[in-house]
């Protein structure tokens, strides 16, 4: 070991990735859960949120914080695009179906990305400048704090939107009970459309608040969204809790390998827990055993 | 039993074909076009066999892939192995890795399966590219000798061309057979309704795995031929995208069709290369294809001919009777 | 002939059944009835190896088959159809039936691929078979197509066909008279006997009493989760318990 500070600095670099991850797990979830579909295109959200950012930034000569939202806003247009285009005129369709779909989808953007704003890796500026804090012999930088707080931010304004507002509590209805809500006269498609719409929003403020410290390209997303599957498949395909923690601990044993281990399998560590858990405990670490009803 | 003679008399004409087609073709461009196609051929009939008969997805198969090329690569660069005996632990090498991951990952179903092969395939590329000492990493791997039998050596494109069709042929045959047999049915019922065809006694999950193995088998069987062919490899050719390509072929050319492997190999291989102007075009156009052709076309294109080719037919038996009349 | 003990099925901290014994003799016709979420169905997908229950035993004959898998039910002939008619769409209704016979072939994927002598021989009789099950059931003339396009009154008669392709000692039927008119109802309870009369057993599930107090011997009345009566057709017409459950629920 080198000097304590390096740990230090592991863990901080572990924690404000996972707290990405675990941002880009909840947009799996919440399309998950309210449609049963795995939305494959997941990371391409990610990826058009910083690229929209450094686009508006760039092009319209906007601040940062109305770029940003405007950025929010294009992201969230294109999920409801994707939604009305591609996955509302199905009817009956097999999971196998939609898989293919959305890695189309996911593909597509990526290559309309690419044709757009080419193949060069941009910088978004930290919101806050980069001066960097020292502690513990670690470096800080103000955009830490930024992710860390967005992040609870984020987590919070989630509960609370799910557990309190009709239109959350709206959408659980539906992930319990499709038909039975629509009994109750809740409309199905609106919810439907309402979670792509909220999932690519967060996708895209993950996108956004990571973009500053990683550097972003158009093919981000790939890597950002299997990352961010394995934090959801962690936490039981929840928005909740365990996909937090399921974020920060992959963040974490990443971080931690790359630094003592190898950094050239970073990577790698990532997808090879993804393999464990799918093969050992599908159900997420943190849930119980339910048996399924067929 | 009509239909079974006909079956034969397709793929003879289609065997026909392309073994003759080499004689009509001049220059070696299009030969070398060929190659390719023939063994894109061979690893979308691989796929659709998983695919296409069990309904067992995998964006993992550039991996399959991938190893033949690098175990046949390896083995014939740094130790003094046979280049057929290379292929053939190529593949032995892809079968056994398929069989012991079959068993935990063909549990998964539909998504997960999705994800879990893609992780697979993930973790393979990241393997070519790091251990640089076994596969020479990202900078790749060169001077792969060419297969060769008695003094025919296979280093030019017409004797690639049929060392690599008289292979994807053979496959395609052995697949076409599989199909209207036993095992054929069992996969087939598999991809409809696994319950009900656990039900009938079929033990799905053994007929999974015995796909799968297979499956990867034919894929680094066409991986060895790739290095041996093209005496250089490197990990760009067995990524992610290379994963979505293949499933991109099978979709558009047709599940479960083996002409439409053939197909869907032939389109996806010749766009780039007739049209430059396709070259950063291409995922745009793939990921098109994919969203389009599974909404309104879930055949691919193989069924849609077949559909034309059944209205033509009735059009004319319907002529006929007006005529009679 | 098949026997359950016991058996206790809990869903996350739902009791479906609770302590379920009975036993069916060979030969017979069993009606399970009872009134919607009695768990018949759960019932079934326990002893066909879909559920595995929390408690209890399965047996058939003197085997103890508790936790077996379906297909090695199939094996020692116990097959089954399913409420929602689980076709196999794509293929056709004679290959949907050849699947049936699959536990009654046995080429491996080497002798199908390179169509080894051995495979075609069995292939023809496979195919033959297959053939005798449709005329069984009068859907010859459908042999070719696609199962999905069949009716919905042909599709349980094809469901009916392959289960009977397996060769079965025991067919547990669930809810085959479900969505038939009254005339493919007369002709089900009719095709029932005929099956009985090959010397296999049946147990069906089913809600069209007439159905079942015409054809069944012996009734088993499950309401919620518990065995309620087991008894002839009239000793179930009769039973106090059994009228004040149905007359409850409506």
């Amino acid at each position: 070991m080198d000097h304590p500070g390096q740990l230090v600095q592991y863990v901080l670099t572990g924690l404000s990735n996972g707290a990405i991850y675990a941002l880009i797990g909840f947009g799996f979830a919440i399309i998950h859960n309210a449609t049963g579909i795995l939305n494959f295109a997941q990371g391409e959200f990610v990826m058009l949120g910083g690229m929209f950012t450094i686009f508006i930034l760039s092009f319209l000569n906007l601040p940062l914080i109305p770029a940003i939202m405007l950025a929010i806003i294009f992201s969230t247009l294109v999920g409801i695009l994707f939604e009305r285009l591609a996955i509302r005129p199905l009817k009956n369709v097999k999971p196998l179906s939609l898989v293919i779909i959305t890695i189309g989808a996911s593909i597509f953007i990526r290559g309309a990305a690419m044709l757009i704003w080419g193949k060069d890796t941009h910088a978004l500026p930290a919101f806050s400048g980069s001066n960097p804090l020292y502690v513990y012999g670690a470096t800080i930088m103000p955009q830490h704090l930024w992710i860390f707080g967005i992040t609870i931010m984020i987590i919070i304004a989630n509960k609370l939107f799910f557990s309190y507002s009709i239109l959350g509590k709206a959408m659980r209805a539906c992930a319990y009970n499709a038909h039975a809500a629509s009994l109750v006269g809740i409309d199905v498609k609106i919810m439907v459309l309402l979670s792509f719409m909220v999932s690519s929003a967060i996708g895209s403020m993950a996108g956004i608040i990571i973009a500053p410290l990683t550097m972003t390209s158009y093919d981000v997303g790939i890597m950002l969204g299997i990352k961010g599957f394995c934090a959801v498949i962690i936490g039981g395909m929840s928005s909740g809790l365990g996909t937090v923690l399921g974020g920060l601990l992959l963040g974490l044993l990443e971080s931690l390998g790359a630094g003592y281990i190898s950094a050239s399998y970073k990577d790698a560590i990532a997808f090879i827990i993804l393999l464990l858990i799918l093969f050992i405990r599908p159900e997420g670490l943190f849930k119980q055993k339910a048996t399924q009803r067929v | 039993m009509i239909k079974e003679k006909r079956q034969i008399l397709i793929f003879t004409l289609f065997a026909l074909i392309v073994l003759l087609a080499p004689l009509f073709l001049k220059g070696s461009y299009f030969l070398n076009v060929l190659v390719f196609i023939g063994i894109n051929t061979l690893l979308a009939v691989a796929l659709n066999l998983l695919l296409g008969y069990a309904g067992q997805i995998s964006l993992g198969h550039a991996a399959f892939f991938g190893l033949g090329a690098y175990v046949s690569g390896i083995l014939t660069t740094r130790f003094p192995v046979d280049p057929w005996m290379a292929l053939l632990a190529a593949a032995l090498c892809a079968a056994l890795l398929a069989f012991v991951i079959g068993f935990p990952i063909l549990k998964l179903k539909g998504h997960y399966l999705a994800m879990a092969t893609l992780g697979f395939g993930i973790i393979m590329y990241i393997f070519f590219n790091e251990t640089v000492d076994l596969t020479g990493g990202p900078s790749g791997l060169s001077g792969i000798p060419n297969l060769r039998l008695g003094q025919l050596i296979f280093d030019n494109d017409r004797n690639n061309y049929y060392l690599v069709w008289v292979i994807t042929l053979g496959v395609m045959l052995l697949s076409i057979n599989l199909s209207q047999s036993r095992i054929g049915r069992a996969l087939r019922a598999i991809n409809d309704s696994e319950v009900a065809a656990r039900v009938m006694g079929v033990n799905a999950r053994i007929l999974k795995v015995q796909i799968f193995t297979i499956s990867a088998f034919v894929s680094a069987i066409a991986g060895s031929l790739y290095a041996h062919t093209m005496t250089f490899i490197s990990p760009t050719s067995f990524g992610f995208n290379f994963s979505v390509e293949l499933l991109t072929m099978i979709i558009i050319g047709g599940l479960g069709s083996m002409y439409g492997s053939f197909l869907g190999a032939a389109i996806l291989t010749m766009l780039p290369e007739f049209l430059r102007v396709f070259r950063d075009f291409d995922i745009v156009i793939y990921g098109l294809m994919l969203i389009l052709i599974t909404m309104f076309m879930p055949k691919g294109l193989i069924g849609g001919l077949e559909a034309l080719f059944k209205i033509v037919i009735n059009k004319i038996k319907g002529g006929a009777q007006n005529v009679k009349r | 002939m098949l026997s359950v003990e016991g058996i206790t099925q809990i869903f996350g901290g739902l009791t479906a059944l609770e302590d379920v014994s009975f036993s069916v003799t060979p030969r017979s016709i069993t009606g399970i009835i009872g009134p919607n979420g009695a768990g018949k169905t759960t019932l079934f997908n326990i002893v066909t190896g879909l559920y595995t229950q929390t408690e209890g035993k399965v047996y058939l004959g003197e085997k103890n088959i508790s936790f077996f898998a379906p297909e090695t039910l199939a094996g020692l002939g116990l097959v089954r159809t399913f409420q929602n008619v689980e076709l196999f769409g794509q293929m056709s209704v004679l290959e949907n039936v050849m699947v049936g016979l699959h536990t009654k072939s046995k080429s491996g994927i080497f002798s199908c691929a390179f169509k080894l002598p051995g495979q075609i021989r069995e292939e023809k009789t496979v195919r033959e078979k297959a053939y005798r099950w449709l005329e069984f059931t009068g859907l010859v003339d459908e042999a070719d197509i696609a199962a999905c396009n069949l009716p919905f009154g042909k599709g349980r008669l094809l469901e009916i066909s392959r289960a009977m392709a397996v060769e079965p000692q025991i067919i547990l039927m669930d809810e085959p008279a479900a969505g038939l008119n009254s005339r493919e109802t007369a002709g089900l309870a009719e095709l029932i006997r005929k099956i009985q009369d090959l010397g296999i057993t049946i147990v069906l599930v089913e809600h069209d009493m007439e159905l079942v107090m015409d054809v069944c011997e012996s009734i088993v009345v499950l309401n919620l989760g518990k065995k309620l009566a087991h008894g002839t057709p009239r000793e179930i017409q009769e039973d106090k318990a059994v009228i004040a459950a149905y007359l409850g629920e409506d």
